[in-house]
C-alpha cells in the first residue's frame, strides 16, 4: 500500500499539486467573498428594517434548509442562462459556494453581535455615543471574540466543502483523485494521498486559527 | 427647591409595554441642584420610569423636557441630549475590552472631541477622586465590583452631565462595598450634583434626599421630603410598604 502510494504520488504529483493549488483558490476566494457577502447579510438581520430583516432572513432560510450539492447544481444550470456574461462552470460553482458559504457566515456574526449584553449597548448610548460609534467601539470589539472561533470553524467547512466542486470537474484536489483514479485504476491509494492533503491544509489553518484567537484575548 | 430653574419636565409619561402599563400618566419636574429618590416595590415601574428620562426606555406617549428640549420628539438628535444625562446601571455595565483609563477617556474624545492627553488628565482627576488611579491601567475585570461601579460613576461624569441617573447602583453589590459607592455618590450631592436615584438603601435616600418620590403601580403615589415621607406617610400603599423595609 505504501509503495503504491509512493509510487503513484512521484509519478503523478503534478496533478495533486495543480488539485491543491486549485482547492487553496477555491477555498480563499469563497472564505473571502462569504465573509464580506455573509457580514452584509448578518448587518440587514439586524438593521431593524423589516424588509431587510426579512430578506435575509429568507435567504439564510433556503441556503442552510437545502443540500449544497443541490445548489451547486442549481446555480450551475440556471447561472448561465440568466447572466449576461458567459460564466465558466468554474465561476458558476465558485459563486455557488460563496452564497451558500455566506449563508452560515452571516449566521456567526449575527449571533456573536447578538450575543454582546445589552448593557454594553445601553451603557454607550448613556454616555451619547452615536448608533455607528457605540457599534465600532463596543459592540463589535466584543463581538468579534465571539464570532472568530465560529467563524474558524466555517472556514475549515468551507475548505473541505470545495471537494464537492469535483463533481463538476472544476479543478481542485477531488477532480485529482478523480483523474488519478482512472488513468490507473487505483481508487485507495490516491484518496489516502488526497486525503492527507486536506488534513495538512486543514490542519495548518485551524492552528493558525488558535494563533490568531489567542492574540486577540491576550489584551484583556 | 421651587425656586431653583428646571431642569427635567416630564409631562403625561405613558410607558406599556403590550398590554402591560408600566407608567401612567406620570407628571413631575426635577429642578437644578435636587437630589431625589424613587422608591417602591419592584415592579412599581420605579427603572423604567429613569430610563425614560435619558430615552433608554422610549415612551409610549408625553412628553421628557431636558432643558427645554422635548427628548422624546423624534427630530432631535436624543444622542446629544445624552451627553448631559449621565447614568449609572445596577450591573455596572464597565467596558471590558478596554482599561479603565479608556472606559472613561472613550466617549469625551469621540463626542466631546477634546483631545487624548485632556481626556486623560481628566480621567486621572477623576479617577482621584474615587480612588481608582492605582487601576487606571487594568482591566475591569480585574476590579471588584464596588471598584466597577465607582469607574461607571466616573465614566459617566467624564461627559460632564447636568445630572446624574442612578438606577439602584448598590442592588447588584456585596454587602461591603455598598458603602464605598455611597460615599461616592454622596460626594456629588455636596458638590452640588443633581441627581435621581432608585435605591432599596431607604437610610441613604432619607440623609440624602431633598424629596423622595414613592411609586406603585406606575404612578407616583406620594411624594416629600424625606421626613415626611418616611415618617409621617399620607397613603396606605406608602405606609404599607415603609413598614416592611424600615
Amino acid at each position: 500500500m505504501i509503495d503504491t502510494i509512493i509510487k503513484l504520488w512521484s509519478k503523478y504529483d503534478y496533478v495533486y499539486i495543480d488539485g491543491l493549488l486549485g482547492t487553496l483558490w477555491l477555498a480563499a476566494v469563497t472564505v473571502m467573498a462569504a465573509t464580506a457577502v455573509g457580514t452584509i447579510i448578518a448587518l440587514m438581520r439586524l438593521s431593524g428594517v423589516r424588509l431587510l430583516d426579512r430578506f435575509a432572513g429568507l435567504y439564510i432560510c433556503v441556503l442552510r434548509g437545502t443540500p449544497i450539492l443541490l445548489q451547486l447544481y442549481f446555480f450551475w444550470l440556471t447561472l448561465p442562462k440568466i447572466s449576461p456574461i458567459t460564466l465558466s462552470d468554474t465561476a458558476c460553482i465558485v459563486i455557488a459556494l460563496i452564497v451558500n458559504a455566506s449563508a452560515y457566515v452571516a449566521e456567526v456574526i449575527r449571533a456573536g453581535i447578538q450575543a454582546v449584553d445589552k448593557g454594553q449597548k445601553e451603557a454607550a448610548k448613556s454616555l451619547g455615543l452615536s448608533d455607528r460609534n457605540t457599534f465600532r467601539y463596543i459592540v463589535f470589539p466584543q463581538a468579534i471574540k465571539n464570532i472568530l472561533p465560529a467563524l474558524g470553524n466555517e472556514y475549515i467547512t468551507m475548505v473541505k466543502q470545495t471537494s464537492l466542486a469535483s463533481v463538476f470537474f472544476v479543478q481542485e484536489l477531488m477532480t485529482s483523485y478523480r483523474t488519478v483514479q482512472s488513468a490507473t485504476f487505483l481508487a485507495i491509494p490516491s484518496l489516502v494521498i488526497v486525503g492527507v492533503i486536506y488534513l495538512v491544509v486543514t490542519t495548518i489553518l485551524s492552528k493558525g486559527l488558535d494563533l490568531f484567537e489567542r492574540r486577540l484575548q491576550r489584551n484583556e | 427647591m421651587s425656586e431653583s430653574k428646571e431642569l427635567i419636565h416630564v409631562v403625561d409619561l405613558c410607558k406599556q409595554f403590550g398590554e402591560l402599563k408600566v407608567l401612567k400618566n406620570i407628571t413631575e419636574t426635577i429642578h437644578e441642584g435636587e437630589v431625589v429618590s424613587i422608591i417602591g416595590p419592584s415592579g412599581s415601574g420605579k427603572s423604567t420610569f429613569l430610563r425614560c428620562l435619558n430615552l433608554l426606555g422610549k415612551p409610549t406617549s408625553g412628553k421628557v423636557i431636558f432643558k427645554g428640549v422635548d427628548l422624546a420628539d423624534k427630530n432631535i438628535d436624543v444622542d446629544k441630549h445624552r451627553q448631559k444625562i449621565g447614568m449609572v446601571f445596577q450591573l455596572f455595565n464597565v467596558f471590558p475590552h478596554m482599561t479603565v483609563l479608556e472606559n472613561i477617556t472613550l466617549a469625551p474624545m469621540l463626542e466631546r472631541k477634546i483631545s487624548k492627553t485632556q481626556a486623560e488628565d481628566q480621567a486621572v482627576e477623576l479617577l482621584k477622586r474615587v480612588g481608582l488611579l492605582d487601576k487606571k491601567d487594568e482591566y475591569p475585570t480585574r476590579l471588584s465590583g464596588g471598584q466597577k461601579q465607582r469607574l461607571a460613576i466616573v465614566r459617566a461624569l467624564a461627559m460632564e452631565p447636568d445630572v446624574m441617573l442612578f438606577d439602584e447602583p448598590t442592588s447588584a453589590l456585596d454587602p461591603e462595598m455598598v458603602k464605598e459607592v455611597l460615599d461616592v455618590i454622596k460626594s456629588l450631592v455636596v458638590a452640588g450634583m443633581t441627581i435621581i436615584i432608585v435605591t432599596h438603601e431607604m437610610a441613604f435616600a432619607r440623609e440624602v434626599s431633598d424629596r423622595v418620590l414613592f411609586m406603585a403601580d406606575g404612578e407616583i403615589v406620594e411624594q416629600g421630603s424625606p421626613d415626611v415621607l418616611f415618617f409621617d406617610p399620607k397613603n396606605d400603599r406608602t405606609k404599607d410598604f415603609l413598614s416592611k423595609v424600615l
